[in-house]
């Protein structure tokens, strides 16, 4: 039985995107019957699937279809002509790679920390420093490389300071990540205004940003989407299948697991806890730094107070959407960076631009709907939050 | 500081939920942690305006000026007692919302929560009442108000209350859900009062701000100049608020069954006590506390809410500082309140001397300092520690 109704679960949400991208370019349908009854087929299909107990999958399906139908009358209602200017397939394709790529690297830093059973929200301070200090280092060793590597070590160092409130004080991670947060927003803001002042920071020459990889320079999709994107992009990328493999395909992997699951059966068979776990939390501040650092020199080319702006809290939500895994966390992350590309381009749409705005709201919503278990629920690592003492 | 016994300080290797850990740090040493937290934090600025090349001493003396605290000082007079008491409305002003959003906090906390959401419960109801508040025209002043009041703290409640349901049905981690509302209630701001946006002042259509609140559903300003941002009434809201939060806590059924539920929340199971009620009822009422911070907001000085005043606020945050610094108590979190509204205000551009010290600078000194104190403060062990280390000190010199 669970089979076919699988199967009308899977369409039902296909369905959904469907009828939102029928009313986009190159198809472009301009009638909003089309999208309202290929999303009803949708939802028709993802109540088939409820009934068939399939509820979650079901579920997906009937809100596919709802948001797919809502967004393709959306869409009907705005001109041809503006809608070719705002999705442009390839260079959207571009875009979010570029807003997701942050977004990954302090991803998979803190599926490490959450993994290994400590919880960080202090994600978001730990990618403003790599920020701060990404740029702050191009500046003083006249290289990418130095910035890049300076950023890593001022993420260590949070990740450091987190690691032993967490590990060794045994206080609230929770707390402990939010003064975290703090500091680091009151720490990069001090140094920022200190050493460069009202004048914000210096042009940087194109030795001390992260270069572009040219794989292709035509003007097909190909070329548009992927041929000239920054080095971090593929390095996330690059990150993304290693943590993958580290994670579920290694010993190593396995112990930070267990003990982000199970800590007293870890430590009873030799596993260090508190090893392991400072390795974890540093290294997913040295991750979340590079994005930082990305952001600073890969992608704007400058430093701003509180430049992130609440990005390691996507990243955070990215995590959890994505169910603590590598892959989940990147499609995620792919989500809301897509979001994250279209929303100003709607806002030049003259009858979208108050809307617009509100796309930015869209991976907030997503993950209240998917921890609230509407779509799949999302469940912790089972130690993730606690403090581990040494019997 | 009742522990009993010398050796018996080792931290208790008791069950790691977060209840659990709250009470062992509410013993961890009455008053004694946030002071001894609160000089460090500022030992640490110093050390920051220190390598500035500026002297720390003389920067605190000019923040502490600028606080208007000096007011209270008898020997202050003339100019500089009128200009203190003007400085000193502002940081009552500041506090005003900040003891709020410390309640807010606090709440959830003694039930085990920790609601990182004051600051969308903030805005939502800042958003609730510039709408009640510049809409219902002609509607008598003091019906307006509590009209403002009551709408504002009731969405409060149903933000707060969306992260309790989730957690008392299906278990969703209220730090998560409340992280993410606070940035849904972000970007609806934003959306209501941009350009074009269904709030968007009807008279000034080039400026992302809300329409004014009339001059009838202003709240009465009772020390200082009305045009010149005085103190209005809504501290003594603020001040009855702290009062109802102990009694509600200390004094009714509700509040025993919130305390039971936060200390251990298995145990009050057992003992009948309806463990998701008091979870969807604790964050309800953290959220109308932080609401209800909106509205006076709203109603006592700011009056129009801009685009940039949603993005820019961190009230909800610093609460979280307040709630942790005054130890979810009702006394430590005005003293608390008191403090970092004072900080906020002695450092804002408008009364730090910048010949001084650079009140940009200075704005992220306070951050600083917020974050150190949170730091310290969550990590009670450390108290312990630094305690046994004072004793050894002490018995190596007896």
């Amino acid at each position: 039985m669970t089979r076919p109704a699988r199967a009308a679960g899977v369409a039902g949400v296909a369905l959904g995107a469907l009828a939102f991208w029928l009313a986009l370019p190159p198809v472009a349908v301009r009638s909003a019957v089309v999208p309202i009854a290929v999303g009803a087929l949708a939802a028709l299909a993802g109540a088939w699937t409820i009934s068939q107990r399939e509820l979650r999958l079901g579920r997906g399906a009937v809100a596919a279809g709802i948001c797919g139908a809502l967004l393709g009358v959306l869409a009907t209602r705005a001109g041809v002509g503006n809608l070719e200017g705002v999705v442009v397939w390839s260079a959207l394709v571009a875009a979010m790679l570029r807003f997701a790529t942050p977004l990954t690297f302090a991803a998979i830093g803190g599926m490490f920390s959450e993994r290994s059973g400590v919880v960080n929200i202090a994600l978001e301070g730990m990618m403003l420093a790599g920020a701060f200090f990404g740029i702050w280092g191009a500046d003083w060793g006249g290289s990418w490389v130095v910035g890049l590597l300076v950023a890593m070590a001022a993420g260590a160092v949070f990740g450091l300071v987190h690691a032993v409130f967490a590990i060794h004080l045994r206080a609230d991670q929770i707390v402990g990540g939010t003064a975290i947060n703090f500091l680091a927003l009151g720490l990069t803001g001090f140094l920022f205004i200190d050493i460069y002042g009202s004048n914000g920071t210096p042009d940087l020459s194109s030795s001390q940003q992260i270069p572009d990889v040219t794989i292709s320079t035509g003007n097909d999709f190909f070329s548009n989407a992927f041929g000239q994107l920054n080095l971090m992009i593929w390095l996330s990328l690059a990150l993304l299948v290693v943590s993958y493999v580290v994670m579920f395909r290694t010993p190593i992997g396995l112990r930070i697991r267990a003990v982000g699951e199970h800590p007293l059966a870890a430590d009873t068979v030799g596993i260090s806890i508190y090893a392991t776990r400072y390795a974890a939390v540093v290294l997913s501040g040295v991750l979340a730094a590079m994005g930082g650092a990305y952001l600073s020199i890969g992608f704007v080319h400058s430093f701003n107070e509180n430049m992130t702006a609440g990005r390691g809290f996507i990243a955070l939500a990215a995590l959890i959407f994505g169910k603590w895994r590598p892959f989940g966390a990147f499609g995620a992350a792919l989500l809301f960076g897509f979001s994250s590309a279209l929303a100003p381009r709607l806002g030049g749409v003259s009858d979208w631009s108050s809307y617009a705005v509100l796309f930015q709201a869209l991976p907030y919503v997503l993950t209240l709907i998917a921890v609230a278990g509407v779509i799949g629920r999302s469940i912790p690592p089972a130690a993730v939050g606690r403090p581990y003492e040494k019997q | 500081m009742g522990d009993p016994g010398s050796g018996a300080d080792a931290p208790q290797a008791g069950p790691p939920s977060v209840a659990a850990r709250l009470a062992f740090y509410q013993r961890a040493g009455g008053v004694v942690t946030p002071l001894l937290t609160g000089l460090v934090a500022f030992a640490f600025g110093g050390v920051a305006v220190l390598a500035t090349g500026h002297n720390p001493l003389t920067t605190y003396r000019a923040i502490f000026d600028g606080t208007g605290l000096n007011w209270l000082f008898p020997w202050v007079t003339g100019a500089s007692r009128s200009l203190a008491a003007s400085n000193l409305q502002q940081t009552l002003l500041l506090t005003t919302p900040l003891i709020l959003t410390g309640l807010a906090v606090a709440f959830a906390f003694r039930c085990g929560l920790f609601n990182i959401g004051g600051q969308g419960q903030y805005t939502v109801g800042a958003i609730a009442a510039v709408w009640v508040g510049s809409s219902l025209h002609g509607t008598p002043g003091l019906l307006h108000i509590l009209l403002a009041i009551g709408l504002a703290s009731a969405v409060g409640a149903l933000w707060g209350g969306i992260a309790g349901f989730l957690k008392a049905t299906v278990g969703a981690h209220e730090v998560i859900t409340t992280i993410m509302l606070n940035w849904v209630a972000y970007w609806a701001g934003t959306y209501l009062f941009s350009l074009g946006g269904p709030l968007q002042s009807s008279t000034q259509s080039s400026v992302p701000v809300s329409n004014d609140v009339v001059d009838s559903a202003k709240l009465h300003v009772f020390w200082g100049d009305p045009l010149l941002q005085g103190l209005d009434v809504g501290f003594f809201v603020a001040l009855a608020a702290l009062v109802v939060f102990w009694i509600v806590l200390n004094r009714t059924t509700l509040g025993y069954e919130v305390r039971a539920v936060g200390y251990n929340p298995d145990a009050a199971r057992y003992g009948g006590i309806g463990v998701r009620r008091s979870y969807f009822l604790a964050m309800a009422i953290s959220g109308l506390f932080a609401g209800l911070a909106g509205a006076i907001d709203i109603l006592g000085w700011q009056f129009n809410l801009n685009v940039n005043d949603i993005q820019a606020s961190t009230i909800g945050f610093i609460g979280i500082a307040v709630a942790l610094l005054g130890r979810n108590t009702a006394v430590g979190t005005f003293f608390a309140a008191l403090l970092f509204g004072a900080l906020v205000s002695g450092t804002s551009t408008r009364h730090l001397d910048p010949t001084v010290f650079r009140p940009d600078l200075a704005r992220n000194l306070t951050l600083l300092i917020q974050g150190l104190i949170v730091l310290f403060v969550g990590a009670p062990v450390l108290i312990v520690y630094a305690r046994r280390a004072w004793r050894r000190l002490v018995g190596a010199f007896a």
